[in-house]
């Protein structure tokens, strides 16, 4: 119980039904050389695992899998590290259950 | 967008909005309900489960279309840790009345109902649509919302926001703050597929009863947090969710909780085999009575998630978001039916007829919860699990020790925890924060 559990995120971002709206994210990460504690926070606190780091040791963001929770908006834009947005009308996840 | 203006404009089509929205409609007047999902409900997330009583005051004859799940009859809180749990169960036959008190819904569904209830009312209903900004006149005064829509700027008299807990709105508009780490909780949740046969076995359940556990413990690692399984008909709603602030101070990934809850011993057989349909994520208000913003102003009212209204200790959230809409609702009806502007002096109405009900009576209650539960989250959600669950295995397992010696063996070891003052201090925040 105490090990680590291995997990997936993308099988379980699979299940969900989203409308992508292409070229226009709603969440923008501020351009950065290293990143800050708060945009390191959001490598394991996101949910749908949206933040990676790139090649070049910066944190990008994807939010083709975004779920809306709006926990990166409360730890990323009080510090002005994050843009946040909701995606225009009709686009995003589109939850079956809820 | 649309010339027109309305008298009021509802932000959400959630549990607030769509009361709020439902209740202006019925008295006539002109409404405008805006929507940024597909549909109402699409991007609405809960556990879920529905008070009868709040709806009821909405949709007298609700049972008679509402998508239920089960009525609840047994309610479970387990402490837990790691390989058990000690549990306490209420069950009653009584649960199995004619008019049930609570019931377990899928909320995508419930919300795309309660949504037709208000287009029958007469309100107009645009989905897809997100607002972007309040618009204000020369004074500050809320005169409107623009939309994502082209050419989407609409007026009202008063803009009601029931656009949730990560509301942008109000706090783009400087009407309130972005919720800070220590007052949200982030919440994943999946949905179990099982036959419904299997469901009823595996929770001892008959026809549309329902079961509800809550469950608190070593599974959110020391962090404030609270576990949950509820049963709906086909399906099991299984989630967990634990304080922004925890998240960032531990490192936890919130999928990492999720899957050792699942893989809980006590928890596991209850999802063997199912079928996983839903990922989904969301915030929960915690921050109770201390972090309610400022709820009205020149041309606006803030219902539900948005205004932090949310009971986390007895988790309800749902039926103070609809009565909240229902009572925003209504003062707006009373001051347009006096023919007077919908000024902050006005809708100051809204927040005496806020006080008068459980809504914020129950808030002020728990004034201090929140607080204890945070700072002291090590003791509640760690070391104490852990020192009943071993009380517990030891009071069980006959193996030739004396009873004596057991007491005592367990009286040290929560001494030894917590020390004396330590026990002593914690019951005794306890029982002040819950007085």
């Amino acid at each position: 119980m105490t090990a680590e559990v291995a997990v997936r995120v993308e099988d379980k971002l699979f299940y969900n039904r989203y409308l992508v709206d292409s070229g226009r994210p709603h969440i923008k990460v501020r351009p950065h050389t290293t990143p800050t504690p708060a945009l390191r926070t959001l490598l394991k606190a996101c949910p749908g695992r949206c933040y990676e780091l790139n090649d070049s040791g910066q944190v990008e963001v994807t939010v083709d899998g975004c779920l809306e929770c709006g926990t990166c908006r409360v730890i990323g834009e009080p510090t002005g590290d994050i843009e946040w947005s909701y995606p225009r009308g009709g686009y995003g996840v589109l939850f079956k259950f809820g | 967008m649309i010339e027109e203006k309305f008298d009021a404009i509802v932000v959400g089509a959630g549990m607030a909005g769509n009361a709020a929205a439902l209740t202006l409609a019925k008295r006539g007047l002109k409404v405008l309900q805006l929507e940024r999902g597909e549909y109402a409900g699409s991007k609405n997330v809960q556990g879920a489960i529905l008070y009868a009583d709040m709806l009821e005051k909405l949709v007298p004859d609700f049972r008679e279309d509402a998508p239920l799940e089960r009525h609840l009859v047994e309610q479970r809180f387990w402490m837990m840790d790691d390989r058990a749990h000690v549990g306490l169960h209420y069950r009653s036959d009584d649960f199995n009345e004619e008019k049930p008190n609570r019931y377990t819904i899928i909320r995508a569904q419930f919300d795309k109902w309660f949504s037709s209830k208000v287009r029958e009312a007469g309100a107009t209903v645009l989905c897809e649509t997100t607002v972007t900004e309040l618009a204000t006149d020369a004074y500050g005064k809320v005169i409107g919302v623009r939309t994502d829509r082209y050419d989407g700027e609409v007026h009202a008299d008063v803009v009601v926001l029931a656009e949730g807990v990560n509301g942008l709105l109000g706090t783009r508009a400087g009407l309130r703050e972005i919720p800070k780490a220590n007052n949200v909780a982030l919440a994943v949740k999946e949905m179990h597929f099982l036959p419904r046969e299997t469901i009823e076995s595996r929770f001892n359940l008959k026809g549309d009863e329902g079961v509800v556990i809550e469950a608190a413990g070593t599974i959110s690692r020391g962090m404030t947090g609270l576990g949950f399984i509820y049963a709906n008909k086909e399906c099991i709603s299984l989630g967990i969710g634990c304080l922004v602030s925890d998240f960032e101070k531990t490192g936890e990934t919130p999928y990492g909780l999720l899957e050792r809850f699942k893989q809980h011993p006590s928890v596991a057989p209850m999802i063997d085999g199912s079928e996983v349909k839903e990922y989904a994520a969301h915030l929960i208000p915690e921050g109770g009575y201390k972090a309610i913003p400022q709820l009205y102003g020149d041309g606006w009212v803030v219902v539900g998630d948005a205004a932090q209204l949310n009971n986390a200790i007895h988790r309800e959230g749902s039926n103070l978001a609809m009565t909240s809409g229902r009572i925003a609702a209504e003062a707006i009806f009373q001051v347009k039916s006096r023919r007077e502007p919908m000024t902050k002096g006005n809708l100051a109405l809204y927040k005496k007829m806020l006080d008068d009900s459980f809504v914020i009576k129950d808030l002020k209650k728990y004034k201090d919860m929140p607080a204890l539960l945070h700072n002291q989250s090590q003791s509640y959600f760690l070391t104490y699990p852990q020192l009943v669950s071993k009380a517990m295995a030891s009071f069980v397992r006959v193996d030739g020790t004396p009873k004596i010696e057991k007491e005592k063996t367990t009286l040290r070891s929560f001494v030894s925890a917590r020390s004396w003052t330590g026990l002593f201090g914690d019951a005794f925040r306890l029982a002040r924060a819950w007085r």
